[in-house]
């Protein structure tokens, strides 16, 4: 429970976004399945142009946290705040008008309309039609494959087109937080290493990332903080680079090394 | 794998009876045709006004299951409901009893009251009886709508009587002849009316904002939220959209028959369920093609020669439901879909 002495790394948190306060706060959040608890009480902080990851075993919460933080799911107890607006409470929709957009956990594409259709639902809630233009450029030039699918319904894309599809859709809301829930499950280890790095990309063009991946390693090298979740707590924190040197971290997530 | 070889010459076997049956009934058609070709196109108009109406009806059906997966018994009753509710509207607030220009101006403002009333209605129902249990077990929210039903029934009653309630058709009785082929006018009227208000609902689903809201709902809820559209939002809305159609349905029925009665929406609901089935439920194009067949099909057997006659009409129509959903769930478009009732 005490993240204290179980987090040895912990101690650099200060010097993150250098005096601003963070864009995403979570306090104390707990969310249930019926009776059961997913998150069990876990606080952590994102802030302006970082890319924060979450890495953790199968069933540590990860997924569930994200669903939060989305609206899908309705906390029991904790606060999340986004930008200064409470986020906990709303429903999905609204929190999306906020500028949180996710690519959820198996892509969850709308896999009867083409990839231009989605990618238009993922502007859904903008007015703007030269900057959405734009961003389908963008989004083009990120992921050239979906060029080439464009015509074509998303159902009958791959996995890793899917997955781009999934990515593309949620930067055409021009989200200031991207939330991206496992973005490299399924994919061939080339198609790894190209996601890791439009992820990248993506933050360099000013987005602030929230990642939750099983590919610890891989989230570890692009990450500037992580946090570990076990079984609904948060185990361990620090940035990055130190979890990634951490004994008990590479132990447990990234082989024996 | 094993299983799928094994099971392979028996959907073979199935498709050539389902090739069979259909070479049967093509042959009956023209057997039909050919001994009285008068009658059997007479017959065959009424058949095409009265599967209109059941496009409309069932096109309610199959967008409410589309977007949230729930047969809506109640749906037929609506229907029931827009019938008096137009009915009375036309007769006793309008007082338009009689065949005129001015009453049929008067008939299209019926329709569009009656469109609006059954819309509402709907949105009422929604939010009363079903949102709450939308991620309920699937039983709970089929069995709130035949309790539904029963509730919309029992206010058909009290609106209607309990006994059929003649109603007079404001439109001309006269018919168009074509060579000795004699057409009632309601009849082409209903179908003249229906067809703009499927092609409205075709352009609202295909090309607005809104429809697209509403196809990416009924494919994946969760991340259409994601998409910042306001989810329940767009589930009213296709309950007003199907509710509007089973209005407009019911002052046309009015218009054709003449009469409204209060379990009116049980057959016809019942009718327009076939409908959907056999288009395949929750596809939009399928619940037109199913209406206008299922009505085809009732005409035919009600009137034209060599068929069975009226008294197997009910037997005839539902044994296609059952056949359907034993050899063809996905409708006869044939897509698989795994939820059923």
């Amino acid at each position: 429970m005490s993240e204290q002495h179980m987090s040895p790394v912990a101690d650099n948190a200060a010097v993150r976004g250098g005096g601003q306060p963070p864009v995403l706060t979570i306090t104390d959040l707990e969310v249930y399945y019926g009776n059961i608890a997913a998150v069990k009480g876990i606080s952590l902080d994102v802030y302006q142009g970082e890319i924060v990851t979450l890495i953790g075993a199968n069933g540590a919460g990860k997924s569930t946290t994200m669903r939060a933080i989305s609206g899908l799911l309705k906390p029991r107890k904790g606060e999340i705040m986004f930008e200064g607006n409470k986020v906990s409470g709303l429903r999905g929709n609204e929190v999306a008008k906020l500028g949180i957009a996710q690519s959820p956990e198996g892509r969850r594409i709308f896999g009867r309309m083409t990839v231009a259709e989605n990618l238009e639902l993922g502007s859904f809630m903008r007015r703007d039609k030269a900057g959405i233009v734009e961003d389908m450029e963008r989004v083009f030039d990120l992921f050239p494959r979906l060029k080439e699918r464009i015509a074509q319904k998303g159902g009958t894309l791959s996995g890793g087109e899917q997955q781009m599809l999934a990515m593309g859709r949620a930067l055409m809301a021009r989200p200031r937080l991207l939330l991206l829930d496992e973005p490299s499950m399924g994919l061939a280890p080339v198609l790894v290493d190209v996601v890791f790095e439009i992820i990248e990309r993506v933050n360099s063009q000013g987005t602030t990332i929230l990642l939750v991946e099983q590919n610890a390693l891989a989230a570890l090298n692009i990450g500037n903080y992580a946090y570990v979740l076990e079984t609904g707590h948060i185990g361990l924190q620090g940035a990055a680079k130190d979890l990634a040197n951490n004994e008990d971290v590479r132990n447990a997530y990234l082989g024996h090394a | 794998m094993a299983t799928a070889e094994r099971s392979a010459p028996r959907f073979k076997l199935e498709s050539l009876l389902g090739m069979a049956v259909l070479a049967g009934g093509v042959a009956w058609i023209i057997w039909s045709f050919a001994t009285d070709p008068v009658i059997f196109t007479q017959v065959l108009t009424i058949g095409l006004s009265n599967g209109a109406l059941y496009a409309l009806i069932a096109l309610g059906y199959t967008m409410v299951y589309g977007i949230i997966e729930l047969i809506n018994f109640a749906h037929g009753d609506l229907f029931m409901l827009g019938s008096v509710v137009g009915a009375i509207f036309l007769e006793e607030w309008l007082k338009q009893t009689s065949s005129s220009p001015k009453s049929w101006a008067l008939l299209a403002l019926t329709m569009v009251f009656a469109m609006a009333a059954c819309a509402l209605i709907n949105i009422v129902i929604e939010k009363l009886a079903y949102r709450r249990l939308r991620n309920a077990p699937k039983l709970a929210p089929l069995i709130t709508a035949v309790g539904v039903s029963f509730i919309l029934q029992n206010i058909g009653i009290l609106m209607n009587g309990s006994a059929p309630h003649s109603r007079t058709s404001v439109l001309p009785t006269s018919s168009v002849n074509i060579g000795s082929i004699e057409i009632r006018v309601k009849y082409i009227v209903v179908v003249a009316v229906t067809i703009p208000l499927l092609l409205l609902m075709t352009w609202i689903v295909q090309k607005t904002r809104v429809g697209k809201a509403m196809r990416a709902t009924a494919q994946d809820r969760d991340a259409s939220l994601l998409m910042g559209i306001n989810v329940d939002r767009i589930i009213s809305f296709t309950f007003a959209l199907g509710g509007a159609l089973a209005g407009a349905a019911g002052v046309l029925f009015v218009q054709v028959n003449g009469n409204t009665r209060y379990d009116a929406g049980f057959r016809l609901g019942l009718i327009a369920f076939t409908a959907a089935v056999l288009g395949g439920v929750g596809n939009l194009v399928g619940a037109v093609v199913g209406g206008v067949l299922i009505g085809v099909i009732q005409a035919l057997n009600d009137g034209a020669p060599h068929f069975p006659g009226q008294k197997w009409t009910q037997t005839v129509m539902f044994s296609i439901l059952i056949i359907m959903v034993i050899f063809r769930p996905g409708g006869i478009f044939g897509q698989h879909q795994q939820e059923k009732v």
